[in-house]
Order: C-alpha cells, then structure tokens, then sequence
C-alpha cells in the first residue's frame, strides 16, 4: 500500500509567487491576453475539489511512444526517455493523474497548421503522447529530443528544446500546463517565456536532469522530470460545515 | 531554528502555446491516427437527465480580438448537484454526465460551443447552496497561468442571489460577467473578457 496524496479536502491555496505573472511584456502576446484586474479568491469548493476518472484502461498500447505512434515507423531523432513522478505538496505520489505531452519534430517543427517553419514535417513523427500515473505516481514516455526553433516575439528569438505537458490530477482545480526544459541548454537563460517566471529557483525546476543510470545503454539517453501538483489540506477540523 | 516543513511548492505554470491542440485535441486539429478520439468530447450522454442546453461564445482579448487558438475545458456536476467524480461521496452521480467536456475555439470563427445539461446546485463548504455553474478553464498563447472562472446564468435570480461564492465578489457590479445570457429555449451566451471595462472574473482559490 503506498501513502498516496489525498483526493480530498480543500486545495492549497496556489502561491502565485513561483508562477509567472499574467503581464509579462518580454512575451509580447501576453500584453493583450493578461487579466488587469485582480483575481477574485475564494476558497476551493466541490467543483475543484473534484475531477473526472483516468484510469490506464483507457490507454492505447504505444499512446506514451512517441516514436511509434503516429504511423508505427520510427521518428527521426535522438532517442530519449522523459520519467519521473507525479506528487504533492506534501510530496506523496498522485496516482491515476493524466499526463499528455505534445513537442516539435527533431528539426523544431510542429505538426499544426499554424506553424510555417522551414525544418519538414517527419512523416512518421505525429507530436504527442499521453499516459496514466501508476500507484506510485510514475509516470513514462518514449520519445525524441525536440528541436529549438524560432518564433515570432523579438527580432531573432528562439525558443530552447521543450516539451509541453499537461497535468490533471484528482480535482479540476489542480489542472496545471507547462513546459519542460532540457539541462545544459544555452537557449533557455535567453528565453522570454521560460523567464516569464520571476524567480530563478523556480525557473529552474522546469529543466529535466540528464539521468544516465536509467539511459538504456546503446538505446537512449534519459531525462528525469518530476511534477508538484497542488496539496490537499487534510485536518479533521474541516470534515464537515459548521454546525451540520 | 525551527523544525522543516516539508513542502514543496507546485511546478511553475507555463503558456500552453499556439500548439496545444496537438496535445489535447488532435483529432480536432485533423492530426488523425494517434488516439481513437479526443478525450473530453462531450459532458453529457445519450439520456442524461435535466434541462438540455448549449452555450456558445468566445474568448476575447484586450484589443477586442477572438482568440482562435483558445483552448476551454469545463467541468460540472450533473442535474442533482453530484459530480461524477471517484472523490463524489454526497451520492452516485447520473452515469450519463461525465461533467468534464474539453472544446476549443474555432480556428475559423474563434467560437465555441457547450452542448451540456444545465446543473443542479452544489454544497458549499459555509453549509449554503451555490448556484448552478460550469466550471472553466482556458489556456492559450499569452496566457502564462490558466485561467479559472464559472460560467452562471442569467435566469437563475433566486439561487444566484444565494450563491456564497457570487456573493464574496467584492465589486458586485462585475457578477453580471459570470451570468450567461439567454439568447432562446436552452441557448445561452458566454463571452470570456480577458482584459477592459467588462473583464470577465477570474478566480484564485
């Protein structure tokens, strides 16, 4: 039996410190995209409190493969795997949170209409994947490392190797998207949306560790992401309403 | 010294970029062949009980533009106030509201549209019933955290004036953002302000 996060209880409040803020001129479409006034707080209630079921039955067999699930042929690239855990606040695992990741190509394109760039399409590359945690809050996917690619922002800027992920927990209210960076790359200090977040410390704890001991050896090289989802608080004062 | 608390704070929130439809709702974008269907295509199921509705609208910006690369996901419990949800303990939800639906504006029209059951009223923690609401979520390029809101409506007057939630606005006359209008028979309009006079509210909890 492991000690798993609660997935119930009022949330923690978000601390809004290790997230970026809304307005964050560096990244220009921010400007006309952030809230001005101040967001209304209100303490958690059942409608984020709660959430739907994922369970790893609805899983197709290569949906976390990166590498195989567009056409079932290969994708062009440097082989990789991207694991790690799922847990709290309180650093207990959270089992059965969806993970879903999309990425650009080994050249830095992305299979969307929307995106121009000059790197092709890799026919057998479709750019996403999604799996289930297990009990112990692990996760894992089979992929390729993404490539660094210009956009539209300042003159000549790039964006670094990321891969976007998508996290939902027990409740609706612990949704959480990001994007995961890869150590060692120069790109990501001179980055206007990695450094939409204020604090360097925080910053930080979006780029994966290089992990050799679980790189398969003549097969992949391997990088560790951990993810903090929202706590639960969890005191016995707080069962039921007051008075009922 | 004192003793350590042993917490760790939340992963920092990054955009969700132009691109996330790849990730969310690939069949969506015509990236056909990875996954049967997208997840969260619908709240509701053939008989699911209440009140039948949709609610359409568009997320809009500080510059009076329909983003056409926003991404919505609602969440709400079914006709009797109960989520179907594995942390439900009030009750069994109907099996035919799974309550969570994932939709996005259209790249097109920038529109989007909820086909779902109007929902029951839900406890609050202070004991009070909250009116009936659809939780949402919106991401896109620009938008650096999530952000959360309700959508109310308008022809509830009663359980809205009740709502404990509605009632903790501050600035009462920024409720009105939050109530979808009636625009027919079950049809209601729901635009999202992200920024000016009329910006819609955004909840931190």
């Amino acid at each position: 039996m492991t000690d798993t996060a609660p997935d119930r209880g009022p949330l923690m409040p978000r601390q809004r410190l290790y997230h970026p803020p809304a307005y964050t001129p560096g990244y220009k479409t921010s400007v006309t995209r952030a809230p001005s006034r101040a967001l209304v707080s209100m303490g958690s209630t059942l409608s984020e409190e709660t959430g739907p079921a994922f369970g790893r039955d609805m899983l197709g067999e290569l949906d976390n493969n990166l590498i195989l699930n567009f056409t079932g042929q290969p994708a062009v690239g440097e082989r990789i795997i991207m694991h790690g855990r799922v847990i709290d606040e309180s650093g207990r695992p959270v089992p059965n949170t969806l993970i879903e990741i999309w990425q650009a190509n080994a050249g830095g394109r992305y299979r969307h209409k929307k995106d121009g760039y000059l790197a092709p399409l890799d026919p057998n590359f479709g750019g996403c994947g999604r799996t289930v945690t297990d009990a112990n809050g692990r996760y894992e996917f089979l992929t390729i490392r993404p490539g660094a690619y210009p956009w539209p922002n300042g003159m000549n800027e790039w964006r670094p190797m990321h891969i976007h992920i998508s996290i939902f927990g027990s409740g609706f209210g612990q949704r959480l998207i990001t994007q995961m960076y890869f150590e060692g790359d120069p790109l990501i200090a001179r980055c206007p949306i990695a450094n939409t977040i204020p604090s360097p410390e925080a910053r930080d704890r979006l780029v994966a560790a290089l992990d050799m001991q679980n790189s398969i050896p003549h097969d992949c090289l391997a990088y560790r992401f951990d993810i903090v989802l929202r706590g639960r608080r969890q005191t016995h004062f707080e069962n039921r309403p007051e008075g009922m | 010294m004192v003793q350590k608390l042993d917490m760790i704070p939340e992963t920092p929130s990054q955009t969700a970029g132009p691109y996330v439809h790849i990730g969310c709702t690939p069949n969506l974008l015509g990236n056909h062949g990875i996954y049967p269907e997208d997840l969260g295509k619908s709240p509701i199921r053939e008989g699911a009980k209440g009140e039948r509705i949709v609610i359409s609208g568009a997320v809009i910006d500080g510059a009076e533009m329909k983003l056409r690369d926003a991404l919505l996901e609602s969440w709400q419990a079914d006709a009797f106030g109960l989520f179907n949800a594995p942390n439900e303990v009030r009750g069994k939800a109907d099996p035919n509201v799974p309550g969570w639906c994932r939709f996005a504006a259209d790249f097109d029209t920038a529109e989007f549209r909820l086909e779902t059951i109007k929902p029951g009223r839900v406890l609050h923690a202070s004991g009070r019933l909250m009116a009936p609401h659809v939780a949402l979520w919106i991401v896109a390029r620009g938008i650096n955290v999530g952000l959360s809101t309700r959508i109310y409506f308008e022809d509830e007057e009663e359980a809205n004036a009740e709502c404990p939630v509605l009632n903790g606005i501050e600035h009462k006359d920024r409720i009105a953002t939050l109530l979808a209008r009636k625009t027919g028979a079950g049809e209601y309009r729901f635009d999202v302000r992200l920024q000016g006079a009329q910006e819609t509210v955004f909840f931190d909890y």
